[in-house]
């Protein structure tokens, strides 16, 4: 029961503080996955696959994931309400009394503000996971996985060629699913 | 009744035929909600749009509430924000069911591998795309700068980071009379 509410009470935290979208949401739940047992790093970085690869907005999809993994079905809808709870109450907000709000100068400003620093908090959130997900701790080190490194830097590197940056995520997760399969990574 | 069905109906068609969400999803929204229902002009669809990016949370499901509200108030918005995180709910909680089931098997744990390669590649490139549109300007820079240091090396709260880029943005705009066009 505690452990439902802590959950919702962070996803209705993730819901009103994610500016930007799907994921703007990523550095809440890394920040859920240090500080709850609910799910790990590694876990993490498949429910961005998963997310990615399903139908639905990337929010609400690592919503449910996070949800599931921590207190199955019924934590997936609770999360998912939890999250969409604060944007119900402010965009209603917004249509009834305030018109124009896109073009008031504080709202302007603060967005101004919150754009660079969201652009910092992703950052931060990939050096996690390239901490977890292309290095392997053994005895307290940190080694680099290096298959893991030769597939991620050569999809970084074919993701600037702009016939490829419009393939569908879900492509490039089941490539690199077979490569991870037949390469024993 | 009928109607708040129709929403419902609508946004869970929404949900279920977008993939990734974001911008990814404004064609469908105009074919659905402007060109077959014309519930909306495309003008309001561009509204709520804007406004459902500068407002915290999801933006389809802010654009959902938006629209839900236009049409039948808040009993509206919810319905059509319900209808749009039905699908996300349903099709996940399979996906996470039948993951449970396999994630031990070894040819599973060697798919995750590679496959968590390629989530830090696309990441990379997102953090990639984001820098070129938000960091337009030297103050932008250093506001990133500082909330990276905050983050990274401070381990200071993301909320606490997002409150105080919001009143940092207020004081510049304030000190240097107007910073945003």
């Amino acid at each position: 029961m505690m452990q439902t509410l802590t959950l919702m009470l962070e996803f209705f935290k993730t819901g009103l503080f994610a500016i930007g979208g799907g994921p703007a949401t990523i550095p809440f739940l890394m920040e859920m996955a240090e500080k709850h047992p609910w799910f790990t790093m590694q876990e993490l970085s498949d429910m961005i696959a998963i997310s990615e690869s399903t139908p639905g907005p990337i929010g609400l999809n690592m919503a449910t994931f996070a949800g599931f993994k921590t207190s199955g079905i019924m934590g997936g809808i609770l999360a998912t309400l939890a999250l969409v709870v604060p944007s119900i109450i402010i965009i209603v907000i917004i249509a009834k009394f305030l018109d124009g709000f896109q073009e008031n100068r504080v709202v302007k400003a603060v967005f101004w503000g919150i754009r660079p620093a969201v652009t910092a908090l992703i950052a931060a959130a990939v050096i996690n996971l390239i901490q977890v997900s292309l290095f392997t701790e053994e005895a307290g080190k940190l080694l680099p996985r290096y298959k893991s490194w030769i597939l991620c830097i050569l999809v970084f590197g074919l993701l600037q060629w702009k016939k490829l940056k419009k393939m569908h995520p879900a492509m490039w997760f089941l490539i690199a699913a077979i490569v991870g399969i037949v390469f024993r990574f | 009744m009928r109607e708040f069905w129709e929403l419902y109906s609508a946004f869970f068609r929404i949900g279920i035929l977008t993939f990734g969400g974001g911008l990814t999803m404004l064609p469908m929204l105009k074919y659905e909600l402007v060109e077959k229902r014309k519930w909306i002009t495309e003008d309001v669809l561009l509204d709520c749009y804007a406004i459902g990016q500068c407002t915290p949370g999801i933006i389809a499901v802010n654009t959902a509430t938006f629209v839900g509200y236009k049409r039948k108030g808040i009993a509206g918005g919810i319905v059509s924000t319900l209808g749009m995180a039905s699908p996300s709910v349903l099709i996940i909680t399979i996906v996470a069911m039948f993951l449970e089931v396999l994630v031990n098997h070894p040819i599973t744990q060697h798919a995750l591998m590679g496959i968590r390669g390629v989530v830090c590649a696309l990441m990379l490139n997102t953090v990639l795309t984001l820098a070129k549109k938000s960091l337009v300007s030297p103050i932008c820079v250093a506001i990133c700068a500082a909330a990276f240091i905050l983050v990274m090396v401070l381990n200071i709260p993301t909320v606490l980071v997002i409150v105080l880029a919001a009143v940092a943005g207020v004081v510049i705009d304030r000190v240097k009379g107007g910073v945003v066009k």
